[in-house]
């Protein structure tokens, strides 16, 4: 009675916040609703007996995917009413498409419901006293493990694409940071404690440290520097 | 080998924990906090503080309305006001300092060619209302009869360097 | 009066008083971890910490909370305001929600659920949202950027955490929490998982934005981050959020890596005290070693803090995550007949 009545608050939630996602007119409370349909779905994941897979999908979904999704959204600058405009224009396509889902639903369902042997095949042999974990752990890494490592590398290839569409041309013009060789530095290969007699001072050749080399771009420069400071001198000296 | 030995330092994390070792050995150490206001730090003898007018020690005022302190004042916090007493000798009617204004720099204290106008060692003079702040003579002059043995002393120790 | 308890009203009742048990002490621990912070940090600068509320000043946390209710609460102009307020609650009431699971003493958990660690790793992933809603709904520059870094930092080190977590569930065999625990009964996970142990603390310093990595809230930095805007009773909660999340990761290193509410050796002298004052001593320890830390190390920079979490934990949790997995294999450790 009470799992009844709980399955159809979540579903009617889990609806509703699905309708709200494409109506909302601020493109963050879509996405906020979004998290809320999440949430219900993993709900009602919990209630048919699935409680691993409502977990992930609480971690995966809501807790990595929607929050990347909420990056995207808060930083982008969207005019809605500019995309409301063309509701209209492009109503008759959305619809075809729709229906067509619609048609594709409905034939899984009926498919799933009225099949000859669907009782049979809806009932999997579970073993009652192995936990949820570990029966998908099971199949997963035996029946299935081609598809998982399938999946696995689809994914790889996604981060990679990621990585290549943001790698820079010219790599050495930018600077980087070694932080690791920041963060080695001690006072043995930094620092050197001098004794110095009071009013003595320290000599120059001391404390410097060696210059760099000149590079040749350097001596260019220079040259022109010299000619300039030179027309300098010579008016100074005019005066 | 310079490279393992880094990396060994930084895998078994060897400046973190000698770190965490001199917090912990001065979390043992004796505290340096005071227990103000039933103890309170040391001040020296120039420090500037609560205005205070003083007197000769026969008990006549030692300010003469010379006007030079309310010339000197950078935030022009004294007003004085001046007439010839009865007894014909030259005195202010009305020497108010406002606090509120005062930088307490000292320089009226510097300026004052008889030592009247002084700025002691009290710090504690918080009030409640704005109006308290803005003294008068008569407040001004009876901070100068409460402290003055402290003043003198102070005047006393500061006089080789001034 | 069993008849009672078996009916659903009276599990009900039951579950209530449950959770008024856990939550009541936590809250408390809470209220006393802002008080233990200040003292131990300022013992750690040679200097006295509050000692003038009450004895030993141990009042001061009730003077704060009255102190900030008396507070006005500031609503930015153009701030959504239910979002606004939403964000601390989430940040708070997830933080005491994942208490539900963790379990006290054998068999003592409120709900005791057979994917307990899948449980207090969700909810540590919905963490960030109160963070994102909280910058997004204060219409401020530097409370959205604020936000957005801490979220990026957050998400950043739960990778980590996430294999660790594996690791030490391979060498349990079973998500309940319960099981964990039992599991330890030979020897705490801290000591054969020990660079495990480190990375899971340093993980959770990072989760919980609190020094050195807390670049995200830094005071003096981008003017205290995401909470910015926040004031009177938004800011305590959360303040107690932050000292509850605080309290929880504690809590999960403890009975990951510390036994839970296991007695150091299993003998007599440590037996006589019971199972819950055990988990809360190592609460109370590792809760001291966050304060320790703060006190000892300066900020990362925050280019810093994400090459750690990526190139450092990840790397490292993911070669002990195949050790140790390979280590059960050869020697024939593994929990279960697989």
């Amino acid at each position: 009675m009470i799992a009844a009545i709980a399955f159809y608050v979540f579903a009617a939630i889990l609806l509703v916040s699905a309708g709200m996602v494409v109506s909302a007119r601020n493109p963050v409370h879509s996405v906020l609703f979004l998290i809320l349909a999440f949430f219900n779905a993993a709900a009602l994941f919990l209630m048919a007996g699935a409680e691993f897979l409502a977990m992930i999908l609480v971690i995966v979904y809501v807790g990595a995917v929607a929050v990347l999704f909420l990056f995207v959204v808060m930083m982008l600058d969207i005019n809605f009413a500019e995309l409301r405009s063309r509701f209209q224009q492009f109503l008759p396509i959305g619809l075809a498409v729709g229906v067509v889902l619609l048609l594709e639903l409905c034939l899984v369902l009926g498919g799933w419901s009225l099949a000859p042997n669907s009782a049979a095949m809806r009932t999997l042999p579970i073993a009652p006293d192995v936990q949820n974990t570990a029966q998908l752990g099971r199949v997963m890494y035996t029946d299935y493990i081609l598809l998982f490592q399938a999946a696995g590398l689809v994914l790889l290839v996604a981060m990679i694409g990621a990585i290549v569409l943001t790698l820079r041309e010219n790599r050495g013009a930018s600077r980087r940071q070694s932080v690791a060789r920041q963060v080695a530095r001690n006072p043995g290969n930094t620092l050197e404690m001098v004794d110095v007699a009071i009013g003595a001072g320290v000599t120059m050749a001391d404390i410097r440290r060696p210059l760099p080399e000149a590079t040749a771009l350097e001596h260019a420069g220079h040259g022109h520097d010299s000619h300039d400071d030179d027309h300098g001198h010579g008016h100074g000296g005019e005066h | 080998m310079a490279l393992l030995d880094r990396t060994a330092r930084s895998l078994l994390m060897s400046e973190l924990l000698s770190g965490m070792a001199l917090t912990m050995k001065y979390a043992f150490k004796r505290k340096v906090t005071i227990n103000y206001p039933y103890e309170k730090g040391p001040i020296s003898p120039r420090f500037k503080g609560e205005h205070a007018l003083r007197r000769y020690p026969n008990g006549e005022e030692r300010c003469i309305a010379c006007k030079l302190c309310e010339a000197v004042c950078p935030a022009q916090a004294i007003t004085i006001e001046a007439e010839p007493r009865d007894d014909g000798s030259r005195r202010t009617t009305r020497y108010d300092i406002d606090m509120t204004k005062c930088i307490y720099c000292g320089l009226c204290e510097e300026a004052c060619p008889v030592d009247a106008i002084v700025e002691g060692p009290n710090f504690e003079f918080a009030t409640e209302t704005r109006e308290e702040l803005f003294y008068d003579k008569a407040k001004l002059l009876a901070n100068g009869d409460r402290w003055e043995p402290e003043l003198a002393k102070r005047l006393e120790l500061d006089a080789p360097y001034r | 009066m069993d008849a009672f308890l078996n009916t659903s009203f009276g599990i009900t009742i039951l579950t209530f008083i449950e959770a008024l048990a856990i939550i009541v002490p936590v809250l408390i621990l809470m209220a006393y971890v802002t008080y233990a912070e200040r003292k131990v940090l300022a013992a750690m600068q040679l200097r006295k910490g509050p000692n003038i509320v009450g004895p030993f000043g141990l009042f001061q946390p009730f003077a704060d909370a009255i102190k900030m209710m008396f507070k006005e609460t500031v609503v930015p102009s153009g701030a959504n305001k239910v979002l606004f307020f939403l964000g601390p609650m989430l940040t708070f009431g997830l933080a005491v929600l994942a208490w539900a699971v963790i379990p006290v003493n054998d068999g003592w958990a409120i709900a005791k659920i057979n994917v307990g660690v899948l449980y207090l790793f969700a909810i540590s992933s919905l963490g960030v949202y109160g963070v994102i809603i909280a910058g997004w709904a204060s219409n401020s520059k530097y409370a959205f950027l604020g936000a957005l870094r801490s979220a990026a930092q957050m998400v950043s080190y739960e990778v980590s955490m996430g294999f660790v977590m594996v690791t030490v569930l391979l060498c349990v065999g079973s998500l309940n929490l319960n099981d964990v625990v039992l599991a330890q009964q030979h020897i705490w996970f801290c000591i054969p998982l020990f660079p495990m142990f480190v990375i899971f603390f340093i993980s959770t310093l990072a989760e919980t934005n609190r020094s050195p990595f807390d670049l995200p809230e830094g005071e003096s930095e981008i003017v205290a981050g995401f909470f910015v805007e926040y004031s009177a009773m938004a800011f305590a909660l959360f303040f107690l959020g932050e000292y509850t999340n605080m309290i929880l990761m504690s809590a999960m290193t403890s009975i990951l890596f510390l036994g839970g509410w296991l007695a150091p050796f299993g003998i007599e002298p440590f037996t006589w005290i019971p199972g819950p004052i055990w988990l809360i001593l190592k609460i109370v320890l590792v809760l001291f070693f966050f304060l320790w830390t703060r006190a000892t190390f300066p900020r990362y920079r925050y280019d810093q803090l994400m090459r750690l979490g990526w190139k450092v934990f990840l790397p490292l949790s993911l070669l002990w995550l195949v050790l140790t997995a390979g280590a059960l294999m050869l020697f024939g450790w593994l929990p279960h007949a697989v």
